[in-house]
């Protein structure tokens, strides 16, 4: 198969390069561009762990083609700290213990930075829904959705 | 190591600092197994059976080793025969050898040069089968005349006539039966069937292997135990544990689930082959069809109560399926089914089943959920059935110090009977329920682990601390550990940094089991760090010119012990590591011991669950946990442990299942198919953490993580028979499960 080129933004950055037409955009983040931060759980689009965001989208990056990043902006978990500053959710998910073995997290912290940014004063049942498409197998999901709230919180008094 | 006393109080310990590994996991920088590369790499591919049961006529892979870009072919063949039987099937669980013995089991791997070629070299493998009959149900291949998973693998113990596939028996218990029951005004027998589920941790399995021509390689991998990956994989490959090397990479969860290899051993042989690095990456698939799930089981309870709630006698057989390979678990389930009660008279009776499944793996708490579920539900229709508080009858027949336990050991001081008298003050016990709205409530147990424990302890010389230990983090341990050493020096938290070792580093560590990290890791780090205080108390004595018992260490500092020592302003350990040089030279702890004392652990859950009448759906509308953790270190990562394992319970009630079909093929092979809970199935977990302190351990610790798995099966099939007045007695008790039910009750 015959690799395409790919000129695209990643995290305010623009990002260069070569995959071929069956790769996806997971697989374009990792092993092309080193951005390991979203990790592949199933390949299917059932757990979430590739979360990423395409022109402001919630998409699973494995149901996405590489090809399918010409000219968009994708935004990853290691866009979301501001250098040393984290974002108000990675700094509550620290906080409120929202994590165990973390594998999740990159995937669920970009699906509630996007949740927030369409609702800022989302409920409890709400914020459920919304990740519902993301699997955590350790947390159970209590301090998750606790973090979520209190981010938001922190977020609509600044 | 005893409780210390006079009962200390805490600074560190019982408080909820910032988790070390936290700011690498929110911000991608946490690297897990399959995040790690090597330069030259190829990848691993791994070729898996389309049988349930098959004999290999044949493997030509001339085809695939013709393909450019493929490195290395390996089949079984390149492997030999480990004389240990252990071993032995550890290798054939990752490579097939003669016959394929469930649906995913491997039979060849390749290396090339990219994961296309890989997947284009496995086409090209031609293997010829010769398909068997194949038995996937525990009770069917516990028939005489079933088809015979492996031949020749049944022990002594297994009375002569039972069917090939039975390969072992155990019996615990004490007191008469006949008579127990005897006493009884009620006896009701009942038989149970639990499903085979999987940890569901959401990191597939990954690997990178390099092996160098002088013999020496090293291994990344995602495992709860890095030294026992060692130490399968050296024998394995013929290698000396000195010229292995294996690391532990960030896991992206175990639940008991990678305590083994099954790709580790094919990625060692592919680089020794091929004279590069591979990784192996295991997909979804491949995760569901080739690890380890849990046993599947069924079971049969017989209980005998009297009319005011005193259990008479208990008995339980049963018949545990650990899949394709002789499995031990069961004997932990028999251990465990009767642990919560003060009985005369219990007795059970376990059974080991080969079935053409995977190779069962631990999933926390292994065995202990489905006797417990089966036990507690019948405790429950006894309660029902003579007009009984539940509660009341559990405390009624609780454990408590002084127990002989079901299993031998008499108990020293034990959390049941708390964690009953705080459910049964607590609100959600009296909370009003509606329509067909039911409570139920079950106890669960684990006996947890203590073990092979190593830990080294150094003073820097700038002041900072650290701790250098061996288990693979899977809850919060480095935070808990780094609690532990702040607390015992008397330093901040956040002067001490706590690392996982890889296996040249650090003596032999048992895997990340049984809830032993915390209670064993923190035990050792408590030792340590008395080592090296009195070094420190030493160099300070020198400083001084006074005898070393004349100094004590207080907060953080060494100070001289009374007023006939001299007098001399304390010397913090900042102060002494900074002049280590002139006073003898690097300051360091460690301790070495095969722990035991683990204390084992009670919990108590409450759920209130709604059942649609019209679907079978069940909602679990509140749930609340009650447990006894010792001693609490981290209590963020505590009641993680117990919101995480409650859930883990209630997919396992409720959906989770391996369905396999006519053909012994597993049907339900992904996270679509195989439902775990997500975040709008469930309601807040509440959690009371009790803390009656473990004698075994100086801050009275025990491990908390195993125990949350056990009470939800039967807690939501007791709140559902509460709701819609049916018992079930299979799980999950799925819509169509529960739905069919409700239908022939009427």
């Amino acid at each position: 198969m015959k690799s395409i080129h790919v000129s695209t933004t990643v995290n305010g950055d623009p990002a260069e390069f070569i995959c071929t037409p069956d790769e996806t955009l997971l697989d374009a983040l990792r092993d092309r561009l080193g951005l390991t931060g979203a990790k592949e759980g199933c390949g299917t689009g059932d757990c979430g762990a590739c979360s990423v965001t395409l022109n402001g989208r919630l998409v699973c990056s494995c149901l996405v083609l590489g090809a399918e990043a010409e000219g968009a902006e994708i935004t990853t978990i290691e866009g979301m700290a501001t250098g040393e500053a984290l974002h108000p959710l990675q700094q509550h998910f620290i906080d409120g213990a929202a994590l165990q073995c973390g594998v999740c997290t990159p995937g669920i912290l970009v699906a509630a930075k996007s949740l927030l940014e369409r609702n800022p004063d989302p409920s409890d049942s709400e914020i459920r829904y919304w990740l519902a498409g993301n699997l955590c197998r350790c947390t159970g999901y209590d301090k998750i959705i606790s973090a979520v709230k209190a981010a938001a919180a922190e977020m609509r008094s600044n | 190591m005893a409780l210390d006393t006079p009962k200390r109080t805490f600074k560190v310990v019982g408080t909820r600092p910032a988790r070390p590994d936290g700011m690498d996991k929110v911000t991608g920088r946490a690297m897990y197994g399959a995040d790690i590369t090597a330069p030259g790499m190829l990848i691993g591919r791994i070729l898996r059976s389309p049988h349930a049961h098959a004999r290999i006529k044949s493997i030509d892979t001339s085809a695939a080793e013709a393909l450019a870009g493929v490195r290395a072919v390996l089949t079984s063949a390149d492997l030999s025969v480990p004389e240990d039987e252990f071993i032995r099937d550890v290798q054939d669980n990752c490579m097939a050898r003669g016959k394929v013995l469930y649906d995913g089991h491997a039979v060849a791997a390749v290396a090339a040069t990219d994961a296309a070629t890989a997947k284009a070299a496995l086409k090209l493998i031609k293997v010829t089968y010769e398909a068997l009959p194949h038995v996937t149900d525990v009770d069917a291949a516990m028939k005489p005349g079933a088809p015979i998973v492996q031949d020749g693998r049944t022990l002594e113990n297994v009375p002569a006539g039972m069917s090939a596939n039975v390969t072992s028996h155990s019996e615990f218990g004490h007191g008469d039966l006949a008579s127990g029951f005897a006493k009884a005004d009620k006896i009701i027998e009942r038989s149970f069937k639990t499903a085979a589920t999987h940890q569901g941790y959401i990191e597939p399995h990954a690997c990178l292997a390099s092996v160098a021509g002088d013999g020496k390689a090293d291994l990344w991998c995602c495992t709860q135990g890095q030294f026992f990956v060692r130490t399968l994989c050296a024998e394995i490959m013929g290698m000396e544990a000195s010229q292995l090397r294996v690391t532990a990479s960030e896991i992206g969860g175990g639940f008991g689930g990678k305590t083994t290899v099954f790709i580790e051993p094919v990625a060692l042989a592919l680089s020794r082959k091929s004279g590069r690095p591979v990784k192996i990456v295991m997909t979804r698939d491949e995760v569901f069809k080739a690890t380890g799930p849990t046993v599947s089981s069924s079971m049969d309870i017989k209980i005998g109560m009297t009319k005011d709630g005193r259990i008479t006698a208990g008995e339980a057989h049963l018949r545990y399926s650990g899949g394709a390979f002789p499995c031990g678990t069961v004997d932990m389930g028999g251990q465990a089914a009767f642990a919560a009660y003060d009985l005369d008279a219990v007795r059970t009776f376990g059974w080991n089943i080969m079935t053409n499944r995977p190779k069962e793996a631990a999933y926390r708490a292994p065995g202990a959920p489905q006797a417990i579920y089966a036990v507690e539900s019948v405790v429950d229709e006894l309660c029902q059935e003579l007009g009984l508080d539940p509660l009341k009858v559990r405390l009624k027949n609780a454990a408590k110090k002084g127990t002989k336990s079901s299993y031998g050991p008499t108990f020293d001081d034990i959390g049941l009977v708390a964690t009953l008298e705080a459910a049964t003050s607590h609100p959600h016990y009296t909370a009003p329920l509606g329509p067909n709205q039911g409570r139920g409530l079950s106890c669960g147990f684990w006996f947890n682990f203590g073990g092979n424990t190593c830990v080294s302890l150094n003073i820097n010389t700038d002041g900072t601390v650290g701790v250098t230990e061996g288990n693979p983090d899977i809850g919060g341990s480095r935070a808990s550990i780094s609690q532990m050493a702040a607390e015992e020096l008397g330093v901040p938290y956040e002067k001490v940094r706590t690392i996982v070792a890889d296996t040249s580093s650090l003596g032999y560590n048992d895997v990340t089991d049984g809830s032993r990290v915390t209670f064993s890791v923190g035990l050792a780090t408590i030792k340590a760090a008395r080592a090296a205080i009195q070094n420190m108390c030493a160099r300070a004595a020198k400083i001084w010119g006074i005898d070393e018992d004349a100094v004590e260490w207080k907060d953080g500092a060494a100070c001289p012990a009374g007023p006939n020592a001299g007098k001399f302003p304390p010397m913090t350990l900042a102060e002494i590591a900074a002049v280590s040089a002139e006073t003898g030279g690097p300051i360091a702890g460690h301790h070495e011991v095969n722990a035991d004392g683990a204390g084992v652990s009670f919990g108590v859950h409450l759920v209130d669950v709604e059942v649609d009448p019209e679907t079978g759906a069940t909602k679990v509308l509140r749930y609340t946990v009650f447990q006894d953790a010792g001693k609490a270190v981290h209590p963020d990562y505590v009641e993680g442990q117990m919101q995480g394992g409650a859930v883990q319970g209630i997919g396992w009630a409720l959906n989770e299942e391996y369905i396999y079909g006519e053909d012994g093929r597993l049907q339900n092979a992904g996270f679509l198919d195989y439902r775990v809970p997500v975040a709008s199935d469930l309601p807040p977990i509440e959690t009371v953490i009790l803390e009656i302190p473990n004698p075994g351990h100086p801050y009275g610790v025990r491990g908390v993580g195993e125990t949350p798995i056990v009470p939800p099966l039967a807690a939501i099939a007791n709140a559902v028979s509460r709701a819609v007045g049916v018992r079930m007695t299979e799980l999950p008790m799925s819509p169509p499960r529960l739905l069919k039910a409700l239908m022939s009750k009427g």
